[in-house]
């Protein structure tokens, strides 16, 4: 109507009720999507300050005993309130469990990885795939419970080994390692393969020569990301490896400390009840011990989780 | 290979079919290869044989608890006084464990949906990508430093809080709120296991909310619709049945931790809903790691039984999610 | 209903990047106006800021004014919700909402306003809009049916009945054929006609008979090189851009010298 007969007053008019059209925001809907926006950012803050709080504790906490003597002196000899003793036997524990574990889960998990890209077919792999997934989700201390169980078969139902605890982690540690390996497999590009297959080269000189090495890096940080999981388990080595005070170099032999144990251990035993006056009893040497394993711990998790990533960024070959 | 791998009797062919015909697609697999194709695919089957194994060994570690009399039971059992049956142990203790489970679910989802939606939808995207690294920043941290944090710094500023709670909810005619000064109850540890589940739920739901179609999305907008209407009419239908299996997996998470309430929870074996309270409940895992040192004999057995209905219930939960994440992806791969 | 849209000196940028320069038209009501151009000289982009779809893009920004009936879609009091729900848009590939029955579908907009929407007015709307969209008598008897059952042409007529559904006074058409095969191709562009009578409708295609068929008015844009932003080199009426074109680079794109 306002083309064929322009008129000052019509135009006004319908410019008024197009105006009205394009202003009239419902208040209530427009009230719905800030309050969603609000409580959106509310829910990141939210997940945010148990992560600042955990952190800035540890860190704080943690600060006060962490220095050289703690990383260094094991927990012989060390009772009551004594203003010493340290991690290291923890720490060594924790090395020689982890790499155990490692060396079982890696060659198993890398090789079921192969299987699933480069043979996997029909209902066994459908059927590993599945449980693969499944495996990821076993509580931590059933791994525990079953590492015990197998291993008294053999030594009794005393027996309180690293390698007890190392075979519990393994099977909690070889899913991890499957997936994370099976995504960087299935990422190097089947030309790869062709070109090789077509220079004679037969299928297991291809895959180890040219699958591997292609994605070496990747399987690298999968790997370091997996060790940075099982590094911080409790509950199974608690019930498998025991606890001790000692330096233990041999998974084979005798109970082995670790720092997730330490810091449960040292936790659980509490304040100590100091006699008045005693001048060499620290009523809360035990949390602080505990705070700065936490703290050597993390550490030592968000260290594995940048060398991961950065390994990676560094070295995987530009495939694009 | 279903032609060539028939059974003998449907092809009689003469006897000099030299063995190598079996594979016609696998003439550069010989010698080593074929050697590497098994040690490959025997892997793959060990692994599932682990399984298995772990299913049996508790099975059969634990039937002697099963089949042992009252009076075995409650002499050598390590049972709490009172009690001589295997279900007046592990009743509670189930239970306790699907009341903390749930409370950490019913705290975590929706925040992670929220946390997932701020990454999909909301924050810019350089900023996206920073968050979503915080998140896995806190899913790597050990649980028991959560316990650690949980049990001396949270406990004690949260128990103020569940007194208020309990305050306002003794309100209530027909229930009795009993609340600690402590802040040992099971509404804590189920704060801690709740952060603790986050991570995953928010790394799924995000990922599902990522592939949401921008067609849909467009189409919403296209209609006028402000962004939160565009989120409920394209991206949550699309989404329901991935955030449903990440809530599961979830639930599996929280239903099998430890530290996190074995350092923050003071046990009782109840049916008791007084989460507010200590000496209350207790779960399967954290009953285990805490008298499996003391423990010998049929009081072992009796640990490995529980530990067998913690398998059982957490693997129930992770296959059905599992299975609802394999029937997404069979969906959006044949659209 | 119909209204007119002015735009003055619309220029559109990708963060830094100036997509496309210096565009002024006026598109009049009651009316199919068509815009062709080779692939990236920006008419998608163009027809998409006369709704505000482009701010879904991040980055995305204009300076200029588009007016409706003499209203700045750009002013400052303006809600970019309410733009969309007065100026309507069907996409490039019918996309029905999948998890919503047809009857839904059509009523997906209209639920959006929250207000509580009697069975029997909804039951009109709905008859409505799918006549209005030509579709109604091939589904009258599935409307609880989900929408995703329907062929590709129907699915988009579909999408053009929910557009409808909401009441708005321009419908935009970002290349609505291009997804369907001829049969699906040609009922879209009868109903075009159609719609034509209550809506102003802008279509923007890559092919140019359907330009020619179905559109009154044509506006040809054309880009200089990757990297330039592109422009509108001249709009007229449509049989005169196809058959006496003003300008070279025109007459050479509609007689397919390149594009």
């Amino acid at each position: 109507m306002s083309a064929t007969s322009p008129t000052a007053a019509t135009t006004t008019e319908t410019a008024e009720r197009t105006r009205a059209l394009l202003t009239a925001a419902d208040p209530g809907r427009r009230r719905a999507d800030r309050a969603m926006t609000v409580l959106i950012y509310g829910a990141f803050a939210l997940a945010v300050v148990p992560l600042v709080s955990l952190l800035w504790t540890v860190v704080l906490r943690g600060a006060e005993r962490f220095d050289a003597d703690f990383l260094l002196t094991s927990m012989r000899g060390v009772f009551g309130g004594m203003d010493m003793g340290g991690a290291y036997h923890a720490a060594v524990g924790t090395l020689m469990i982890t790499l155990t574990a490692t060396v079982i889960s890696v060659p198993i998990g890398l090789l079921v990885a192969i299987y699933l890209v480069e043979y996997g077919r029909g209902a066994l792999a459908r059927a590993t795939t599945f449980f693969v997934d499944v495996m990821t989700g076993i509580p931590s201390i059933v791994a525990g419970l079953f590492a015990f169980a197998l291993f008294s078969i053999f030594l009794g139902p005393g027996a309180k080994l690293g390698i007890i605890a190392a075979v519990a982690l393994s099977v909690l540690m070889i899913p991890v390692v499957v997936r994370s390996c099976e995504e960087m497999l299935k990422l190097v590009p089947n030309e790869l393969r062709e070109a090789s297959y077509a220079l004679g080269v037969p299928k297991w000189l291809t895959i180890v020569r040219v699958v591997l090495r292609t994605s070496v890096a990747g399987i690298t940080t999968g790997v370091l990301l997996a060790v940075a999981r099982v590094i911080g388990e409790t509950a199974p080595i608690l019930i498998t490896a025991g606890v001790s005070d000692s330096i233990n170099f041999n998974p084979f032999d005798g109970r082995m400390m670790t720092l997730p144990v330490y810091i449960f251990s040292q936790y659980r035993q509490g304040p100590v009840p100091c006699q008045e006056g005693a001048l060499d009893c620290l009523v809360d040497i035990n949390f602080d011990r505990a705070w700065a394993a936490a703290l050597l711990l993390i550490v030592i998790v968000m260290l594995l989780n940048l060398i991961g990533r950065l390994v990676t960024r560094w070295f995987s070959p530009k495939l694009r | 290979m279903t032609t060539t791998d028939s059974p003998p009797d449907a092809r009689p062919g003469p006897a000099r079919a030299p063995a190598r015909r079996r594979r016609r697609t696998g003439d550069t697999e010989r010698g080593f290869s074929r050697v590497f194709r098994w040690v490959a695919t025997g892997s793959g089957a060990f692994l599932l044989l682990v399984l298995a194994a772990v299913a049996v060994f508790l099975v059969a570690r634990g039937l002697p608890a099963l089949t042992a009399s009252p009076d075995e039971l409650s002499d050598r059992g390590g049972l709490p006084t009172g009690m001589d049956s295997l279900w007046d142990l592990v009743g509670p203790l189930v239970f306790g464990t699907l009341l903390a489970a749930a409370m950490a679910l019913l705290l975590a989802t929706p925040v992670a949906i929220g946390i997932a939606l701020f990454i999909s939808h909301y924050a810019p995207r350089r900023a996206a990508s920073v968050i979503g690294y915080v998140i896995d920043l806190l899913a790597a941290i050990p649980s028991v430093v959560f316990g650690l944090w949980g049990g001396r710094t949270l406990a004690p500023v949260i128990s103020d809080v569940w007194v208020w709670v309990a305050g306002v909810l003794d309100v209530l005619p027909f229930w009795t709120v009993e609340v600690t000064n402590t802040g040992r109850s099971l509404a804590t540890a189920s704060v801690v296991l709740a952060v603790m589940i986050l991570p995953i739920i928010t790394a799924v739901s995000r990922e599902v909310f990522l592939q949401t179609p921008t067609l849909h999305e467009e189409a919403a907008l296209a209609l006028g619709a402000t962004r939160w209407e565009m989120i409920r009419t394209a991206v949550l239908p699309f989404g329901r049945s991935g955030v449903i299996s990440a809530a599961m997996l979830g639930l599996g998470r929280a239903l099998g931790e430890t530290m996190a309430v074995l350092m923050i929870l003071s046990p009782g074996i109840l049916y008791s809903f007084q989460i507010f309270d200590s000496g209350q409940q207790q779960t399967i895992a954290a009953f285990i790691a805490s008298r499996f040192a003391e423990a010998s004999g049929l009081a072992v057995n009796v640990l490995i039984a529980t530990g067998l209905a913690l398998f059982v219930i957490t693997m129930v939960v992770n296959m059905a999610a599992r299975a609802i994440v394999a029937r997404r992806k069979e969906f959006s791969g044949a659209n | 209903m119909a209204q007119r849209i002015d735009v003055k000196d619309l220029n559109i940028y990708y963060g830094d990047f100036l997509a496309v320069e210096g565009v002024s038209m006026t598109i009049d009501p009651r009316s199919v106006t068509a815009f062709i151009g080779p692939s990236g000289c920006g008419k998608s982009t163009f027809l998409r800021t006369l709704n505000r779809m482009h701010e879904v893009i991040p980055g995305a920004r204009v300076d200029g004014s588009v007016e409706l009936e003499g209203v700045d879609l750009y002013g400052d009091d303006v809600d970019p919700v309410a733009v969309r729900r007065t100026v309507g848009m069907v996409f490039q590939r019918p996309n029905p909402f999948p998890t919503m029955s047809i009857r839904d579908n059509v009523l997906a907009g209209v639920k959006l306003n929250n207000k509580r929407i009697s069975k029997s007015d909804a039951d009109d709307l709905v008859e409505s809009s799918l006549r209005g969209a030509n579709l109604w008598n091939e589904v009258k008897d599935r409307l609880e049916k989900p929408g995703s059952g329907l062929s590709g042409g129907q699915q988009q007529r579909l999408c053009i009945a929910r557009a409808i559904a909401v009441k708005p006074q321009v419908v935009l058409m970002d290349e609505p054929c291009s997804a369907l095969d001829p049969i699906s191709t040609l009922a879209i562009e009868d109903l075009i006609q159609e719609l034509k009578k209550d809506y102003t409708i802008v279509i923007v295609t890559h092919n140019m008979q359907q330009a020619a068929r179905v559109s009154d008015r044509t506006a040809f844009f054309n880009i200089a090189g990757t990297g330039k932003p592109g422009r509108l080199i001249e709009m007229n009426d449509t049989a005169t851009i196809f058959s006496s074109p003003a300008e070279k680079a025109t007459e050479d794109y509609v007689s397919g010298r390149f594009g």
